[in-house]
C-alpha cells in the first residue's frame, strides 16, 4: 500500500508508485537505488509540487531523523535530514541555541530547509539557511556518498542548497546555530497606512532589528492599497530562565476540509479588515514567546484544510529594489483584477547576504507572499501576468511556493540554471521539475 | 545533575523504546543499549548523547538466542552498576496472512516476542532481585488481550508476555521491585508502516505515557488510555460473535 503524499497547498495532486519511510541510513540508500525515478519528501510543507513526484516514487524522510551530534559550547548541530526544526529547537533552545534561519513553520525537515534554501524574518541580516550550513552528506543514485561543505565538493554543495532535492538525497546536515539568552522576543508592531509607509518603516527597522516582516492587506484599494502592520523583533538579551520552558503544542487541529465559502472573497476581506483594526494604537510593544512570534500558524494544526478540497495557491516573488513599491502595486492590481483574494500578504525586504545556493530564491529587494484559495483559471491567468511583471524587472518566483509558473519564465529568472542542471542526479526528478521542462 | 537514572534498553533501536529513551536523555540519564543491528544501534547512541544523556554504551546481540541472554544481563550490570530501569522492547511483527501457511515463521514470531522476552524478563528479574530495587518494563500489546484471526501469532506471543509479567509483578511486589506491563494500541512506527490501522497513536504520545507510568511505578499501562476501555469491551464479547466480527 502506498501512503498518499501531498503538498501543503494540496494542489496539484500526485499519485506515487511508492512512498516508503525508511528509518535507517542503509534502508534509505537501498530505497534510493530501488527506484528509476525518485525524490525525497520531508513533511510536505512546500506549497506546490517541488515535493511531489507524480507517477514515480518518493522517499518520506520524517522517520530518518536522529540527532548525530550537538556541541553545546560551539552551537554546532548535526542531525539526519528528516529531523524537523520543531524537534531540533526542543533540544537546542534549552541549551541556549536557536536556528540561524527559520521559515514561518517549524514543521519542516532540515533536509527540506536546505533543499529549498529557506529564508526568514532575519534575511536582511544573515541571508538564507544555506549561509549557515557547515556541511551535509549527499547520497547519489550511483551509490556515491559525498561530503559537501563550503570547502569540499563545493560544486555539489552549491547545487544542493536550493537544489529542490534534485541532486540526490541529503542524509545529514550540520548547522551553525546562534546563541540566545532567552526564548522571549521583544516585539514591536507598527501600523502603516500605505505600502509606501510599510516599505519606509521596513527600511528604518532593518538597521536595528534582527527580525522584521510586514503583513499587508492586498484587498484594500486606492490610497490604502497595501496598508499593513510591520512587526519587528529581537531576542531578549538578558537571561530570564525561560529557556527551559516547554514548547507549546498545537492548540486546535482542523479535522476536515472546509467548505468553499469559508475562505472566499468576502470572508477573507472581512478578516483582513478586522485584523488591521484590532491594533488601535499606531505602535505596540510586548514580549512574546518564540512560538507566536515565528510560528503563529503552527498553533492551528492542518490549517491548510480550511481552504477545502480545491486547495490553495501560494505566490512568492522578489522584486529587485529599484522602484519596488510601484512594481509591487502593479502585481497587487493584477491580482485584484483576476478577482483573487488573499489573506494578509507578507512583505519583507531581502538583504544582500548572498547564498551559496545556485538556485537560491532570494536576491536583494522586496519580497511579496500571498495565500489564495484556488479559484481556477482566472487566478492562474492573473498569476501569469504577475510572472510577466516580475520577470520584466529581473525578479524571481520561489519554487517552494509554486504550482503553476511556466518553465521558460522560471528558467529565465535563475541565472545559474545551466550550471545547476549539470549536477542533477539522473534518477531524481519531481513533478515541479518535469512541469518546468514541459511548459 | 544528581540522581541520574541508569537505564538498560533491550531492543534499543525500536521506535517506542527510542522515544522513551529520548525523554530520559533530557534528564541526563545513563544508558546501556542492546540491539541486533550494530549500525542502527550506534545511531541511537549518538542521538541520545546529543540529547544530553550523560553516558551511553552499546552491546550488539541477537536477542532471539536465549543462550546469549546471561551475557546481556552481565553486560548491563557490569556496565551500569546499579540499574534503575530495564526496558524490554524488542519485537517482530509479520502480516498474519503471510504466515497462515508457514509454521516456521509463526514459531519465529513466538521466539522473538514471547520466548526471548520471557527469558530476558526472568533473568533481569533475578538481577534486580539481587540488587533489591529497580523497575522492569515489558512492552507487550493490546493484541495479546484476545486472539484475533488477523494477528494471532503476534497476539498469542504478547499474551504469554502479559501473563508472565503479571505473575512476576506479584512475585516482586513485596521486594520493592516494580514490574510494568505496557499495552500499546497500534503505534505509527516502522514496524506498523504501510498498515492501515484504526486509532493509530504517535510514538511521542506513547513514549510520554510510558515514562510517566515508569516514574509513578504503575503496574499496567494501556496507551493511549482509551484502549483500556476498548479492550474491556472486546474481552466481554462472546467468542462465537467475536470471531465472526471483522476486527
Amino acid at each position: 500500500m502506498t501512503t498518499p503524499v501531498s503538498s501543503w497547498g494540496r494542489y496539484p495532486g500526485a499519485s506515487h508508485t511508492s512512498s516508503r519511510a525508511p528509518e535507517w541510513k542503509r534502508e534509505l540508500i537501498d530505497e534510493v537505488q530501488r527506484h528509476e525515478n525518485v525524490l525525497a519528501h520531508g513533511l510536505g510543507r512546500s506549497y506546490g509540487d517541488v515535493c511531489l513526484n507524480d507517477g514515480a516514487a518518493v522517499i518520506r524522510t520524517h522517520r530518518f531523523s536522529h540527532l548525530l551530534s550537538f556541541d553545546r559550547v560551539q552551537g554546532i548541530f548535526r542531525a539526519e535530514s528528516g529531523l524537523s526544526i520543531a524537534e531540533m529547537l526542543s533540544v537546542t533552545i534549552p541549551a541556549g541555541w536557536f536556528t540561524p534561519v527559520t521559515p514561518g513553520t517549524k514543521y519542516v525537515t532540515i533536509g527540506g530547509a536546505v533543499a529549498n534554501d529557506v529564508h526568514g524574518k532575519n534575511h536582511h541580516k544573515v541571508g538564507t539557511i544555506g549561509c549557515h550550513v557547515r556541511a551535509f552528506e549527499l547520497v547519489r543514485s550511483d551509490g556515491s556518498v559525498v561530503l559537501c561543505s563550503p570547502s569540499e565538493n563545493t560544486a555539489l554543495f552549491r547545487a544542493t542548497i536550493g537544489g529542490m532535492g534534485l541532486t540526490g538525497i541529503i542524509t545529514w546536515v550540520e548547522l551553525q546555530l546562534v546563541p540566545i539568552a532567552s526564548r522571549m522576543i521583544e516585539e514591536e508592531s507598527i501600523k502603516a497606512k500605505s505600502l509606501e509607509e510599510v516599505v519606509e518603516l521596513t527600511e528604518e527597522a532593518d538597521a536595528d532589528w534582527d527580525y522584521t516582516v510586514s503583513w499587508i492587506d492586498v484587498m484594500a484599494t486606492g490610497n490604502s492599497l497595501g496598508k499593513g502592520i510591520l512587526l519587528r523583533g529581537r531576542f531578549a538579551q538578558t537571561p530570564d530562565g525561560s529557556l527551559m520552558r516547554p514548547q507549546p503544542k498545537p492548540i486546535v487541529t482542523v479535522p476536515f476540509d472546509g467548505p468553499t465559502w469559508l475562505l472566499s472573497k468576502p470572508t477573507i476581506a472581512m478578516f483582513n479588515a478586522l485584523w488591521y483594526n484590532k491594533q488601535l494604537k499606531r505602535s505596540q510593544r510586548r514580549m512574546v514567546d518564540v512560538e507566536p512570534f515565528f510560528y503563529p500558524l503552527d498553533a492551528v494544526g492542518n490549517w491548510n484544510r480550511l481552504y477545502g478540497k480545491r486547495g490553495m495557491l501560494q505566490y512568492q516573488c522578489v522584486i529587485p529594489t529599484d522602484g519596488g513599491v510601484a512594481v509591487m502595486k502593479s502585481i497587487i492590481n493584477a491580482l485584484q483584477q483576476g478577482r483573487a483574494s488573499s489573506f494578509l500578504a507578507v512583505v519583507k525586504k531581502f538583504g544582500s547576504v548572498e547564498s551559496p545556493g545556485l538556485m537560491s530564491f532570494p536576491k536583494p529587494g522586496l519580497t511579496l507572499t500571498l495565500d489564495m484559495p484556488n479559484i481556477g483559471k482566472q487566478l492562474f491567468d492573473a498569476l501569469d501576468r504577475c510572472d510577466d511583471i516580475v520577470a520584466s524587472v529581473g525578479g524571481r518566483v520561489y519554487a517552494a511556493k509554486d504550482a503553476r509558473v511556466r518553465g521558460d519564465k522560471f528558467i529565465g529568472m535563475y541565472p545559474h540554471y545551466a550550471e545547476f542542471i549539470q549536477h542533477i542526479d539522473p534518477h531524481f526528478s519531481s513533478s515541479f521539475w518535469r512541469r518546468i521542462h514541459n511548459t | 545533575m544528581t540522581n541520574q537514572k541508569s537505564i538498560a534498553i533491550i531492543g534499543a533501536t525500536s521506535a517506542i523504546a527510542h522515544g522513551v529513551a529520548k525523554l530520559y536523555a533530557k534528564e541526563n540519564a545513563r544508558f546501556a543499549l542492546v540491539a541486533r543491528n550494530e549500525q542502527n544501534l550506534a545511531v541511537v547512541a549518538q542521538d541520545l548523547h546529543a540529547r544530553s544523556a550523560s553516558y551511553v554504551s552499546t552491546h550488539v546481540s541477537d536477542l532471539k538466542d536465549p543462550s546469549l541472554h546471561d551475557g546481556i544481563v552481565d553486560y548491563v550490570v557490569g556496565d551500569l552498576g546499579a540499574v534503575d530501569i530495564v526496558i524490554l522492547a524488542h519485537g517482530l511483527l509479520k502480516e498474519q496472512a503471510d504466515i497462515d501457511h508457514d509454521a516456521d515463521a509463526t514459531m519465529e514470531i513466538f521466539a522473538v516476542n514471547a520466548t526471548s522476552m520471557i527469558s530476558l524478563a526472568h533473568r533481569f528479574g533475578c538481577a534486580l532481585e539481587k540488587q533489591g530495587s529497580g523497575s522492569l518494563v515489558g512492552l507487550s500489546s493490546v493484541a495479546g488481550e484476545r486472539g484475533r484471526r488477523v494477528l494471532y501469532a503476534y497476539g498469542s506471543a504478547k499474551s504469554a508476555v502479559t501473563a508472565f509479567l503479571s505473575g512476576m509483578r506479584g512475585r516482586y511486589l513485596p521486594l520493592g521491585i516494580n514490574v510494568l506491563t505496557v499495552l500499546p494500541g497500534p503505534v505509527d512506527t516502522p514496524m506498523t508502516s504501510g498498515r492501515k490501522l484504526p486509532l493509530m497513536a504517535s510514538v511521542d504520545e506513547v513514549a510520554i505515557d510510558i515514562k510517566n507510568a515508569i516514574d509513578s511505578r504503575k503496574h499496567v499501562l494501556y496507551t493511549p488510555g482509551f484502549w483500556r476501555i476498548i479492550m474491556a469491551i472486546l474481552r466481554a464479547i462472546p467468542e462465537g460473535i467475536f470471531q465472526r466480527a471483522k476486527f
